[in-house]
C-alpha cells in the first residue's frame, strides 16, 4: 500500500494517486545509473554504522580489538553476550527494556487519547474560545522541551513524584503536535452530516465520538501513537534527573550508566562487549516497527508538512 | 499553521414536522458547547500542569537567590546579570550557534536532496533506499551516541582501523578540537531520514500535472525540481527548518554521553543546556540554572519566530510580484 493510498484512506479524499497510477502503468522511465549508484553510496553511510553494531555484538570483548571491525570474528559470541548482558547485574537489563515498553506504550496511550479528543472538539465544534486555545497549542510546539525538564523536576520534587513512573509518564502525556494533527485528520475524515445524523438519532456526544469519531480516526491514532512511542522511547534527559533507582530506568539511562561503568574501566561491572550487544537489542524493537509501520510516518509526517 | 475548518452547527433536522423551538435549539448549543470543552479538558489540565506551570516556575525561581543566612530571597535580575556576563553560557551558546549555521543547512541541504532524487523514481531500488535512510531515526540518540563513541575509537573503532590500514595514522576524532564536529556527524545522521521523509511526503502531494508539461517540454529534473518543486514544498522545509533550529539549541544527549568517552574535549558548560543541568545537579545552583533554562527557551522561541515571520513577509512579496 502506498503512501498516497494511505493518505487517502486517512483523509477520505480520492487518492490522488494519478501520479501512481500513471507510473505503474506508463512503462518505467528511464533509469538513472548515476543517480543509483549515488543514492545507494549515501544509503551506506546511514546502514554501515548499523552492520558494524550488529556485527560488534558477535565478538566477545577481545576480537573487538583484534579483528576488523565491520567483519565478524572466527569465534561467534554473540550468544555468549546476551548471556553475559541478561545477568550482568542481576538481570537489570530485561527490567529495563520492561520499563522502557511499560513507560513508552502507557504515555503514548495516554497523549493519543488525550490528542484525539482536543483534536476531535476543534475540528468539529464551534465554542467560544477555540481559536485563541488552538493558537496557544500549535504555540506550544515551539516550546523546547528539554528547557523544561529542570523546573518539572523540581516541581515534582515538591509533590514527592520524583523517582517513580509517573514522573516519567505524566509530562510524555502532552502532545501539541498530536493535537495538531489530530485536527487535520478529523477535519477531513469525519464527515459533519455523520454527527448530526447520530446526533438526530438521539446519540450523546461522547457516543458519537468514541463509536463513530475514533473509529474513522484509526489511521491518524496510529501515527500519533507512534510519534508519541518513538518520543518517549528516546527520551533520556527527563528520565535521567527524575530517577535515583537503577529498577526503574528506562534502557536509555540504564545503558548510559553500563557504558561509563565500561569506560571508566570498572572491569568487575560491565565490559565493552555488553555496552554493543545491550545497544544492539534495545534498538531492534523500533526497527521492526518502523519496517512495518512506516507507511504511517509518511502519512503523518505529510500532513504536518503539507498542511502548514 | 492553523487551516480553519467551520462546522456548520446545523440544527437537526426534526424528526417530527414541527419546527424547534428556539430555546430548545440554544439548550442544544450550549450542551454541545459543554461536551466540546469537556473533550478539550483532560489535554489542558495536563498542558497546564506540565507545560505552562514549569515554565512559571522556572521563571519565578530565577527572580530569586537561596543564601546561607536567610534562605530563599528576592533577588531580581541578579541571576540574569551574570548569565550576561559568564563566559561559559556564552561559549555553550556560542558552540550551538556554530552547530546551527554548519550542521543545519549540510543536514537540510542533504534531506532535501535525497527526497528529490528518491522523488523521481530514477534510481533502482528506491523504495529500499528510502527505507535505510530513515532507518537511523529508529535509533535512540542515546544509543546512537553510545554506537558512534564506538565507531570513532582510537583502539577498535573501524574508522580508525581503516586510517591505520591505509597508513594514515590513528585519527582522533574525539580531541577538543575535532569533537563539535564529530557531534554534528551524530546527529547529521540520525535526523536526515526524518527531514527527508517529511519533505518526500510533500513532494508526493504535488499534482503531477504541475511538471507533466515541464516534462513533455522537455525540462531537465534540475530545472523542474528548482522551479516547480522546491517552491511547492516550502511549508515543509519552514518546518524542518524550525524543527531543526529547536534541536540545536536544545543539545544535551550529546554532550552528556560523550563526556564519559572524551572527558577533556567536554567541558561541563560545552552546550547551555548541558550548562544548566550541571548546575542544578551538580554546584546544586538552582536558581542560576533555572534563570539559564528560561534565557534558553526565551531564545528559541525568538529565533523560531524570527524564522517563521521571515517566510511570511516573503510569501507575502512572492504574491505582490505574481499580481
Amino acid at each position: 500500500m502506498t503512501t498516497l493510498d494511505t493518505r487517502a484512506v486517512v483523509t477520505g479524499r480520492p487518492a490522488r494517486g494519478g501520479r501512481r497510477a500513471l507510473r505503474r502503468y506508463v512503462p518505467e522511465k528511464r533509469r538513472s545509473w548515476l543517480l543509483t549508484v549515488l543514492l545507494w553510496l549515501c544509503a551506506l553511510y546511514f546502514i554501515l554504522p548499523l552492520w558494524w553494531l550488529m556485527v560488534a555484538s558477535t565478538k566477545d570483548t577481545s576480537a573487538l580489538f583484534a579483528t576488523f571491525g565491520l567483519w565478524f570474528a572466527p569465534e561467534f559470541s554473540l550468544w555468549d553476550n546476551l548471556v553475559e548482558l541478561f545477568t550482568v547485574r542481576g538481570g537489570l537489563f530485561a527490567r529495563w527494556m520492561l520499563n522502557t515498553v511499560v513507560y513508552a506504550v502507557v504515555s503514548a496511550v495516554g497523549a493519543t487519547l488525550l490528542s484525539a479528543m482536543a483534536g476531535y472538539a476543534f475540528a468539529k465544534y464551534e465554542f467560544p474560545g477555540r481559536r485563541a486555545l488552538f493558537s496557544v497549542t500549535l504555540g506550544a510546539v515551539m516550546i523546547p522541551v528539554t528547557a523544561l525538564a529542570l523546573p518539572t523536576y523540581l516541581l515534582f520534587a515538591r509533590a514527592g513524584l520524583t523517582d517513580t513512573p509517573w514522573a516519567i509518564i505524566i509530562p510524555s502525556l502532552v502532545s501539541p503536535f498530536g493535537v495538531y494533527l489530530m485536527r487535520v485528520y478529523a477535519a477531513d475524515s469525519i464527515p459533519d452530516s455523520l454527527i448530526e445524523a447520530a446526533r438526530v438519532d438521539g446519540a450523546g456526544e461522547f457516543r458519537i465520538f468514541w463509536q463513530v469519531g475514533l473509529r474513522l480516526l484509526g489511521p491518524g491514532l496510529v501515527t500519533v501513537f507512534l510519534f508519541s512511542l518513538v518520543g518517549t522511547w528516546n527520551n533520556y534527559f527527563l528520565p535521567l534527573i527524575m530517577l535515583n533507582t537503577s529498577e526503574l530506568y528506562p534502557i536509555t539511562v540504564g545503558l548510559a550508566q553500563l557504558q561509563a561503568a565500561a569506560s571508566a574501566g570498572g572491569g568487575s561491572q560491565a565490559v565493552f562487549s555488553t555496552v554493543i550487544t545491550g545497544s544492539f537489542v534495545s534498538i531492534l524493537p523500533l526497527v521492526i516497527a518502523f519496517l512495518f509501520l512506516q507507511r504511517y510516518w509518511q502519512s503523518g509526517l505529510g500532513t504536518g508538512g503539507v498542511k502548514g | 499553521m492553523s487551516h480553519s475548518h467551520s462546522a456548520t452547527v446545523a440544527d437537526a433536522p426534526p424528526r417530527r414536522a414541527a419546527p424547534m423551538p428556539p430555546r430548545r435549539r440554544n439548550a442544544a448549543t450550549r450542551r454541545q458547547h459543554r461536551a466540546a470543552y469537556l473533550f478539550i479538558l483532560p489535554f489542558f489540565a495536563v498542558f497546564l500542569t506540565m507545560l505552562v506551570a514549569p515554565l512559571v516556575y522556572a521563571g519565578y525561581l530565577s527572580f530569586f537567590e537561596s543564601r546561607l543566612i536567610g534562605g530563599e530571597q528576592f533577588a531580581g535580575l541578579a541571576n540574569y546579570t551574570r548569565a550576561f556576563a559568564d563566559p561559559n553560557f556564552w561559549g555553550g551558546l556560542g558552540r550551538v550557534a556554530l552547530f546551527l549555521v554548519i550542521q543545519v543547512p549540510i543536514m537540510l541541504g542533504l534531506a532535501l536532496f535525497l527526497a528529490l532524487a528518491l522523488d523521481t523514481g530514477r534510481a533502482r531500488g528506491s523504495r529500499t533506499i528510502r527505507l535505510l535512510i530513515f532507518m537511523p531515526y529508529a535509533v535512540p540518540a542515546v544509543i546512537a551516541t553510545l554506537m558512534w563513541g564506538y565507531l570513532y575509537g582510537p583502539d577498535f573503532g573501524p574508522l580508525a582501523q581503516i586510517a591505520r590500514g591505509i597508513g594514515w595514522g590513528t585519527p582522533d576524532f574525539l580531541s577538543p578540537g575535532s569533537i563539535l564536529g564529530s557531534m554534528m556527524n551524530i546527529v547529521t545522521w540520525e535526523f536526515i531520514g526524518y527531514n527527508m521523509i517529511i519533505m518526500y511526503a510533500a513532494l508526493r502531494a504535488i499534482p503531477m500535472e504541475l511538471y507533466e508539461a515541464a516534462e513533455i517540454e522537455g525540462a531537465g529534473q534540475f530545472r523542474i525540481a528548482w522551479s516547480i518543486k522546491i517552491p511547492s514544498i516550502r511549508p515543509a522545509i519552514l518546518l524542518t527548518v524550525i524543527f531543526s533550529i529547536i534541536g540545536s539549541f536544545q543539545l544535551f544527549n550529546e554532550p552528556s554521553l560523550l563526556n564519559a568517552i572524551a572527558p577533556d574535549a567536554i567541558t561541563n558548560s560545552f552546550t547551555p543546556n548541558y550548562y544548566a543541568y550541571n548546575l542544578a545537579f551538580i554546584n546544586r545552583e538552582l536558581n542560576y540554572a533555572a534563570a539559564i533554562a528560561f534565557l534558553l527557551g526565551l531564545l528559541i522561541a525568538v529565533v523560531s519566530y524570527v524564522v517563521q515571520l521571515g517566510e511570511q513577509r516573503r510569501e507575502r512579496r512572492d504574491r505582490k510580484g505574481l499580481r
